[in-house]
């Protein structure tokens, strides 16, 4: 394959204006299939998890699962769509194996949820609002995989096989209108809308949404216009390519930029765009041609006579809309601004994942920034060295109690971290190790004074220093007495009582 | 008299995958022609307030609660395979592409 010549991307954005639209699909993570009763799932073994009606066998009827409208209905609503009175599914028909049945059940001329706009947030903070055409709901295809071809793709294949475990899987295709105005920071608006449809779809509950494994699959769609002299009407649309299967924020991003600069040079050399599909390759980061548009793109959709129309109640719909989650972008704006945290701080918070670990603390009772400190430090590192998720190794409720105990002075930080180790060990809540450890500090000052006295006693120079003023001289008595107290004891009334005890004694 | 044409007949029949000797396209020109002369029919008589249907039943909302259910064995499963290698089914190299 002849590699694609690129112009530079600052000088392709000075000819052409992007204009982007995007298609991203989102597998439900409701417990059974879309239209039949088959798990949800298709890990394991090859054709388990699927009953008559996703092999599409004769005499067997689809029936829509409710919890998949529900949750379909929540996510337009999250995409601030109207939902339709009455949709309904259709027929899509086309020959290839990754179905059974010849065709796809999918919405066509009536989607549950449409004309709706998501708030993006760019890396430098603006806000770039994407519209949204519709959401529709319809079935996913059973995985194939292609035998005695080269590089095990398609082509040279010498036959192929098929697992439907993944037939029937519920998707919501989410499809934006067209997305002027991108400009040079196209690229960034990419990953920046599929990472915020990752975030809506995660605050509602309704995906895993982890892209890796598909659960999230966006086909990026970029043309090219020529820029126009100020006050000439702007130029026709150009012909759009639709790059397929990007898998990764990160991918996203870079096919863009990559269509951008590939696009830009063909038509700079006077070249014309195919109108085609193009796959995506994570290795090279470039795009390859893939199936022109053809006659085959005629689907003859026709309305799905085994299955009636869906018509939510409105009472429904405002129930779900009642149960809304606060929208992420929002979300993140307003923790920031309550917790004063620095850009620097929230972001460590956030790109670790911990941003409901650290609001939960906050809730129960923690300030943000002890929050922020034992989740981000003591107990990340200990689930790095566990090799497991921070979350599940304590709950908030615990940790606001831990930073409660140091608050109060009945732990340091040292013994807070034993306390932590316990807590995490399956020990109990923080008091209940504290008090199964014996690990309070020494608050009882009648033993602090006798180890303290004992401490002066034992660095006479000390003492002199102290008396003479040099008050950093007390250290070394703070770190006797703490040795002697074995840890447990609170580092600031030590000091505290030293200087009181040297200038009493 | 509709407007169904031989090349309509041709591309359908090349979209739904069916042979067609010139004969049969030509037979079915005419065949389907008047198929949709009679249902234009229907619509001379539909008024303005008669939505389109798509169900002539009356019904709804019909749901399945999101409760897994029994499913195939892989043996049940590939009974009726013309081919599979033990646990999937194996069809001939697809020419094209990925869908």
């Amino acid at each position: 394959m002849a590699k694609a010549k690129l112009m530079d991307f600052d000088k392709a954005l000075e000819l052409f204006e992007p204009v982007l639209g995007f298609e991203v699909h989102v597998e439900l993570s409701t417990k059974t299939k879309m239209f039949s009763d088959a798990p949800n799932y298709f890990g394991g073994e090859p054709n388990t998890n699927i009953t008559p009606v996703d092999l599409g066998l004769p005499g067997s009827l689809p029936v829509v699962n409710g919890e998949a409208v529900r949750y379909s209905i929540s996510l337009g609503l999250a995409l601030g769509c109207s939902i339709a009175e009455s949709s309904r599914f259709a027929r899509k028909n086309y020959f290839y194996p990754d179905l059974a049945k010849n065709y796809q059940i999918s919405q066509f001329d009536e989607p549950i949820a449409f004309g709706g706009s998501v708030d993006v947030e760019l890396p430098d903070g603006r806000l770039f609002t994407v519209p949204i055409e519709r959401a529709h709901m319809e079935e996913d295809a059973g995985k194939l995989t292609h035998v005695g071809g080269a590089t095990g793709r398609i082509q040279g294949a010498e036959y192929s096989l098929v697992d439907y475990n993944r037939a029937g899987v519920p998707l919501v295709e989410i499809v934006t209108d067209i997305i002027y105005g991108a400009e040079a920071d196209a690229p960034e608006l990419a990953k920046a809308y599929v990472s915020t449809i990752r975030d809506i779809v995660v605050s509602l509950g309704i995906s895993e949404a982890r892209m890796e494994r598909g659960n999230l699959r966006c086909d990026a769609n970029i043309s090219l216009r020529p820029r126009t002299a100020p006050g000439e009407p702007p130029a026709k649309l150009g012909t759009r390519t639709e790059t397929k299967n990007v898998n990764s924020l990160r991918s996203v991003e870079r096919a863009i930029r990559y269509e951008i600069q590939r696009q830009a040079q063909i038509l700079a050399d006077g070249g014309t765009i195919t109108q085609e599909t193009r796959h995506w390759h994570e290795d090279t980061g470039t795009t390859s041609a893939g199936r022109p548009k053809s006659d085959a793109d005629d689907y003859r959709y026709f309305p799905e006579p085994d299955l009636l129309p869906v018509q939510p109640s409105a009472e429904l719909i405002e129930e779900l809309r009642a149960a809304l989650p606060e929208p992420p972008a929002a979300r993140r704006r307003r923790l920031k601004q309550e917790w004063g945290f620095t850009d620097l701080e929230f972001q460590d918070v956030q790109n670790a994942g911990l941003l409901v670990e650290v609001a939960e603390t906050v809730a129960a009772g923690a300030s943000p920034q002890a929050a922020r400190k034992w989740w981000s430090g003591e107990i990340s590192r200990l689930a790095n060295a566990r090799d497991a998720e921070a979350a599940s190794l304590v709950s908030p409720a615990d940790v606001a109690a831990l930073v409660s105990l140091i608050d109060s002075g009945a732990l340091n930080d040292r013994l807070a971290r034993q306390v932590l180790e316990g807590v995490i060990d399956g020990e109990g809540t923080p008091q209940e190790v504290v008090d199964a450890r014996g690990l309070a500090v020494v608050s009882d000052d009648g033993a602090l004074i006798a180890a303290i006295d004992e401490a002066l006693a034992a660095q006479p120079d000390v003492l002199a220093k102290i008396r003479d003023g040099k008050v950093q001289a007390a250290g070394a008595v703070i770190g006797a007495v703490m040795k002697a107290m074995k840890g447990q004891a609170d580092a600031a009334r030590v000091r505290e009582l030293v200087l009181e005890r040297a200038g009493a004694s | 008299m509709s407007e169904i044409t031989q090349e309509q007949v041709a591309h359908l029949a090349n979209l739904a995958r069916i042979a067609l000797t010139p004969q049969e396209i030509e037979s079915l020109t005419s065949e389907l022609g008047s198929i949709v002369d009679n249902v234009a029919k229907v619509s001379e008589v539909a008024t303005d307030d008669v939505p389109a249907t798509s169900h002539p039943i009356p019904l709804v909302n019909v749901y399945r609660d999101d409760v897994p259910g029994a499913t195939l064995t892989t043996e049940q499963a590939l009974a009726g395979a013309p081919d599979h290698d033990g646990s999937r089914f194996r069809v001939t190299a697809i020419l094209g592409e990925e869908q």
